[in-house]
């Protein structure tokens, strides 16, 4: 083990040297500064384990020293050094965190004894940095496959938000997998030390709803036979992950709309004010803004709420993520099944990226289980899925003209990253012609 | 570090107990070098702090340095007067880390420093304990953390009870590997 550090900051020669002789007998790899603009300077060539500072000094004063050493060092261990005299300047000292002060002269059992608990105290912080580390390791989200430009977008957007603390709407299809997308803002975030909870506003009626979010008072209502916490409660500290908002009725858009105002709420049935420091990622699959004029969401809401906003490509539209996402799939399942099986077939993967996916990536992941289940051999052939190149979105002839035209117009832009002067070339049309076709099918760049 | 000839138990001002045979075995059990009793006056006026009514070690230590009888030696003061340093309210001893000289006192290794009854066998054991851990300093030795080891750090007399007056396998190995002990 590497030696330990000190820094001993005084003005009297004969301080410095007998706490010098005292922590090199300690074993310590000992610094000494007469002054603050020494002791700074010295903190250049890296932190010290536990710094001694004289609060009387010539020049820059101890408190001042102290304040200076932590821009430098947040987590430095300090002692500070007193006469009698200025104990209320220690006290101040400590106000500013300082691990605890000790008046000269000292006795040699309560040095010895302070420094083993800064030192202790050093070690378990430096152990719950480690720690944190792990358990950040381990509460990363899980892995979103994602390979096209679409998708490497989403990820950089996640990286952008993920940082702040601001309220994030995610939009795409059913299936396409915005939980994970919330899931993986919240383990980036800040708040990954605490939970993140999900509430999906879609499957529960709105009297259980409320409940669900606000939590309820012993005998608030029938059945209430015990005080029950809230998700926004349990939400303290991390994120909420309120998916389907969309669908939440007015009463309940009110109601969170104040929380997310207020940051306080009160259980059903009670009367006390609880506040929830919480981070607010919700998603929908439908159009917000649509709903905000058909006047079945709120417009304040909707602005309290869209503050950053995701679109996750539907599955369709990103067909060079469907081969990664079914290996991923296989390798779980395989593992989970305990089969053999680890492959598709040319022909299955063709089938797989001809079809349209409405289910999204929900569907993509049932139909490899289900091809897995089924399937005899180490790779899956295209009898196995549970589609067919007969009836169906991946047959070309059953298709409209339109929408054969939208298809080809989504995959042309999507191979050339968006680049409208070169997609209209592609596709013979002028890029007036192309702008109008993109405004018709309602295709996003 | 110096080629260690001989170790000098220097008993300063007078002081010499009768018991300082015991703690010139005690001293020569542990190390494998000549031990030479020395008896020696110093000047300890400039050392006297009248505030505290206390020697200042580190002067007393660089009086003592002077007389020290050979470059290749080690003396250890032996004193009976209280030592401090001066941010510290006392201190049993004091030592040139990897250095030449070392001093000891025997005021607060006393049982009636403490108000107890006076026990000669304890205080000998003491200041064997005490003797071997400043000289193990100006060996080159640091604190130990086996608590029997006779380097462990001791701020209180407990703490020099606790530990015996010999070297754990880790310090004396360490000790060993030293040019001095060859």
């Amino acid at each position: 083990m590497s030696k330990r550090k000190i820094l001993i900051v005084d003005d009297e020669l004969s301080v410095r040297q007998s706490l010098q002789e005292w922590f090199l007998e300690d074993g310590f790899d000992v610094e000494t500064a007469e002054d603050g603009a020494v002791a700074l300077r010295k903190m250049d060539a890296g932190p010290y384990d536990i710094i001694l500072l004289d609060l009387k000094m010539p020049g820059m004063d101890g408190i001042t020293v102290q304040k200076r050493i932590r821009d430098v060092d947040k987590d430095a261990c300090i002692i500070i050094l007193t006469a009698y005299a200025s104990v209320e300047t220690a006290v101040e000292a400590l106000k500013l965190g300082a691990f605890d002060y000790v008046t000269k002269p000292v006795d040699p059992d309560d040095l010895s004894n302070l420094v083993k608990n800064a030192l202790r105290q050093r070690e378990l912080s430096e152990e719950n940095v480690r720690l944190k580390e792990k358990v950040s390791e381990l509460a990363q989200a899980t892995p979103i496959i994602g390979e096209s430009p679409k998708m490497q977008r989403v990820f950089e957007l996640i990286r952008t938000v993920a940082e702040t603390d601001s309220t994030v709407v995610i939009r795409g299809e059913s299936g396409t997998g915005k939980e994970l997308i919330a899931r993986a803002i919240h383990a980036q975030s800040k708040r990954r030390f605490f939970p993140i909870v999900a509430v999906n506003a879609g499957s529960i009626p709105e009297t259980l709803l409320e409940s669900e979010l606000f939590g309820h008072e012993k005998g608030a209502f029938t059945g209430a036979q015990y005080r029950r916490k809230g998700k926004i409660e349990l939400a303290h500290g991390g994120t909420l992950f309120l998916d389907e908002i969309g669908d939440i009725t007015g009463k309940m858009q009110i109601d969170l709309l104040r929380v997310l105002e207020t940051k306080r709420f009160t259980r059903l049935g009670g009367n006390q004010e609880i506040a929830s420091d919480f981070r607010l990622v919700c998603a929908t699959h439908k159009n917000l803004e649509q709903l905000v004029q058909s006047g079945d969401f709120r417009e304040d809401l909707y602005y309290r709420i869209n503050v950053f906003s995701i679109e996750i490509p539907p599955l369709r539209e990103r067909t060079q993520d469907i081969q990664p996402l079914a290996r991923h799939f296989i390798a779980a399942y395989a593992r989970a099944m305990g089969k053999p099986v680890r492959s598709l077939s040319p022909e299955a993967l063709q089938l797989l990226e001809g079809y349209r996916w409405p289910g999204n990536v929900r569907e993509l992941e049932n139909a490899i289980e289900r091809a897995m289940v089924i399937g005899k051999g180490t790779t899956i052939e295209p009898e196995d899925l549970p589609l067919r190149a007969g009836p169906g979105e991946n047959q070309v002839s059953d298709r409209s003209l339109a929408d054969m035209e939208r298809v080809h117009i989504e995959r042309v832009l999507e191979e050339l990253d968006g680049n409208i002067t070169q997609a209209a070339k592609v596709l013979g049309i002028d890029r007036a012609t192309l702008y109008n076709k993109l405004k018709r099918y309602g295709i996003r760049r | 570090m110096s080629v260690a000839g001989s170790i000098y138990l220097a008993y300063l001002n007078g002081y010499l107990p009768r018991w300082v045979t015991v703690l010139d075995r005690g001293v020569a059990d542990v190390f494998p070098f000549p031990v030479r009793r020395l008896e020696l006056h110093l000047d300890l006026h400039g050392a006297f702090s009248p505030d505290r009514k206390q020697y200042h070690a580190t002067l007393l230590l660089a009086g003592l340095l002077r007389h020290l009888p050979e470059p290749e030696s080690k003396i250890l003061g032996v004193t009976a007067v209280d030592l401090f340093a001066p941010v510290l309210t006392f201190v049993f001893g004091q030592s040139q880390l990897d250095g030449a000289g070392a001093v000891i006192s025997t005021y607060r290794l006393r049982q009636e420093y403490y108000g107890l009854r006076d026990d000669e066998g304890l205080l000998i054991d003491r200041a064997v304990k005490e003797a071997v851990h400043e000289l193990g300093h100006a060996f080159g030795l640091v604190h130990c953390p086996d608590f029997e080891c006779v380097m462990r750090a001791s701020s209180s007399i407990e703490e020099v009870d606790l530990k015996r007056s010999t070297f754990c396998p880790a310090c004396l190995t360490e000790l060993e590997a030293s040019t001095a002990w060859r």
